[in-house]
């Protein structure tokens, strides 16, 4: 599935809701679901602290397409991080790197991916579109 | 005098709004407390009568604002009772009096070897600009601990002076543990010494009658937004024999050399320490505050606060597994806690969402959670205009918090 399309399927999912606590328990949920990471992964190396929640990213580049996998120490922080793994991972550095996600401002979390939110999301971003920057500079 | 606190609530305007489809219970008074209209109505009437600048002109506005500008020194110097009034100098707010001591005070009289004392319950204002004057001034920083339970620990705070110790800089109220500690008997052990003290009251104006000559503090710095007054105005009281002594912070560089009358002026207290044209709306606003304060009463205050945090305590300490930080019977009106190992980011983030907001974090005192060896906490923080039943919804909340997390 293309990055929209895998979009739209999440913003579908809670479209059902009009309650904030519903939507939350979705994701809590997509945080349960996150493919655990290795534990090796969870090291100073691979944080991207935010002041409040930390998150852990680390990728990997195979023919041709970026795979993530990520954690938080947050159960919300890390249901956003399932879901940006969801729609960014198994895709092409072309892909994630002109991605505008904005299936999170459809769904109404664009305050978790605000800098001044500092739960680590919004570097989260950042660093998963330099991972594919570079490994596409690398070939 | 009970308070009434419908009454009160109807000077807050902004307290009558919903969020999220539910009213707004605002629990982060120790961050910034709301406005009474008295507050926001100075500004405004500030600005359509009496604008001008002051101490400069000989004209009806400037005489008349700097008639109400001084006339509001004067009130702040009689609500904390100070000696004289050119002991209150007006800053930016608590941050900038308190960086404004360290600065002055350490230019002035930290050589190498010398000591400072402060305490691992410290906001980072009162304790970054000491970290880093004494850096500059190859003096060292000591750190008083605390007991579990959130008091300060006198007997190690003691066991720190020498006769190295320059300054005493703790706060009077922790804005993480509301713990309130015993400052005028620190200070009178410190005094038997010959070393000042400085309190960080930015948490203690609120919520307790200040009398600065009856503490005998050498320094004591506040914010006017803590205290339900504007954000960026804020005081400094200095004894006079300190503010004499001590250097000027900021200055008005060439503009002063230049206009003579101007030069006189400002090395007289407290201009010394007023470089600039002040921030006039900002005094006129916290004089109001003052005022409103003043109305209530500060006994009444703490009274009617000290059963709000009664209640807060006997309603989340029914909740299982919670774990409260700060349990000393002197405390100010705030509940820190963690509800199990439920992140604080995640426990504020649906206490929000239920229309309630409170802080989570490390609250700027890194240095005290990382003593507590945890990620952060939850705070609520009250207020005299919260009530009882916002209360009940809070210990709700967190039981919601529980069930969706565990």
């Amino acid at each position: 599935m293309t990055i929209h399309e895998i979009e739209n399927q999440l913003v579908d999912e809670f479209a059902a809701f009009d309650d904030w606590l519903d939507k939350y328990d979705i994701i809590l949920d997509m945080g349960k679901s996150l493919p655990p990471m290795d534990p090796k992964f969870k090291t100073d190396q691979f944080i991207i602290s935010g002041c409040q929640s930390k998150v852990w990213l680390h990728a990997e580049y195979r023919d041709g397409m970026v795979f993530f996998t990520a954690d938080s120490d947050a159960i919300i922080t890390k249901g956003i991080v399932s879901m940006l793994v969801k729609v960014l991972s198994g895709q092409t550095a072309d892909a994630i790197q002109s991605a505008d996600l904005n299936f999170i401002d459809r769904i109404g979390l664009k305050e978790h991916l605000s800098p001044t939110r500092s739960n680590g999301l919004s570097s989260m971003v950042k660093q998963m579109k330099l991972y594919a920057m570079v490994f596409k500079m690398k070939g | 005098m009970t308070l009434n606190i419908q009454d009160i609530r109807a000077d807050f305007p902004i307290l009558s709004q919903t969020i999220y489809k539910r009213p707004l219970i605002y629990f982060d008074n120790a961050a910034t407390t709301q406005k009474p209209v008295q507050v926001i109505r100075a500004i405004s009437n500030y600005y359509e009568q009496d604008n001008c600048n002051i101490h400069r002109g000989v004209h009806y506005l400037s005489v008349k604002a700097t008639e109400a500008f001084e006339e509001a020194r004067k009130e702040i110097r009689e609500f904390i009772n100070a000696r004289v009034t050119h002991e209150v100098v007006f800053t930016k707010g608590a941050s900038e009096s308190l960086n404004l001591v360290a600065s002055s005070f350490g230019k002035k009289f930290l050589k190498p070897g010398d000591e400072v004392i402060t305490t691992i319950m410290e906001h980072h204002s009162n304790f970054v600009p000491w970290q880093m004057i004494c850096e500059e001034k190859g003096a060292l920083l000591k750190i008083a601990n605390i007991l579990p339970d959130g008091q300060l620990d006198i007997e190690h705070l003691y066991s720190l002076i020498s006769d190295r110790t320059r300054i005493i800089a703790l706060t009077h109220v922790s804005n993480v543990l509301g713990t309130i500690n015993p400052v005028k008997e620190i200070i009178a052990h410190a005094h038997s010494k010959g070393i000042p003290v400085l309190i960080d009251g930015a948490q203690g104006v609120s919520h307790i009658s200040v009398d600065v000559t009856d503490l005998d503090c050498d320094f004591y710095c506040f914010s006017g937004h803590k205290m339900y007054g504007p954000m960026g105005i804020g005081v400094l009281y200095g004894k006079e024999k300190w503010l004499e002594e001590l250097p000027p912070y900021q200055t008005g560089g060439e503009m002063v050399k230049d206009v003579t009358v101007e030069r006189t002026t400002f090395n007289e207290l407290p201009f010394k320490f007023e470089a600039g044209t002040p921030n006039v709306e900002g005094v006129m606003g916290l004089r109001a505050a003052v005022k409103y304060l003043r109305n209530l009463g500060m006994d009444n205050i703490r009274a009617y606060e000290d059963e709000l945090l009664k209640h807060a305590v006997e309603r989340l300490s029914a909740i299982e597994d919670m774990r409260f930080y700060g349990t000393v019977p002197e405390k100010a009106s705030l509940v820190s806690f963690l509800v199990g190992d439920i992140h604080p980011f995640d426990a504020g983030t649906i206490i929000d969402k239920m229309g309630i907001a409170v802080r989570t974090g490390h609250h700027c005192a890194q240095p005290l959670i990382d003593h507590f060896g945890i990620p952060g906490t939850v705070r609520a923080s009250f207020a005299f205009y919260n009530t009882i039943e916002e209360i009940d919804k809070l210990a709700d909340a967190v039981k919601r918090v529980k069930t969706m997390f565990e």
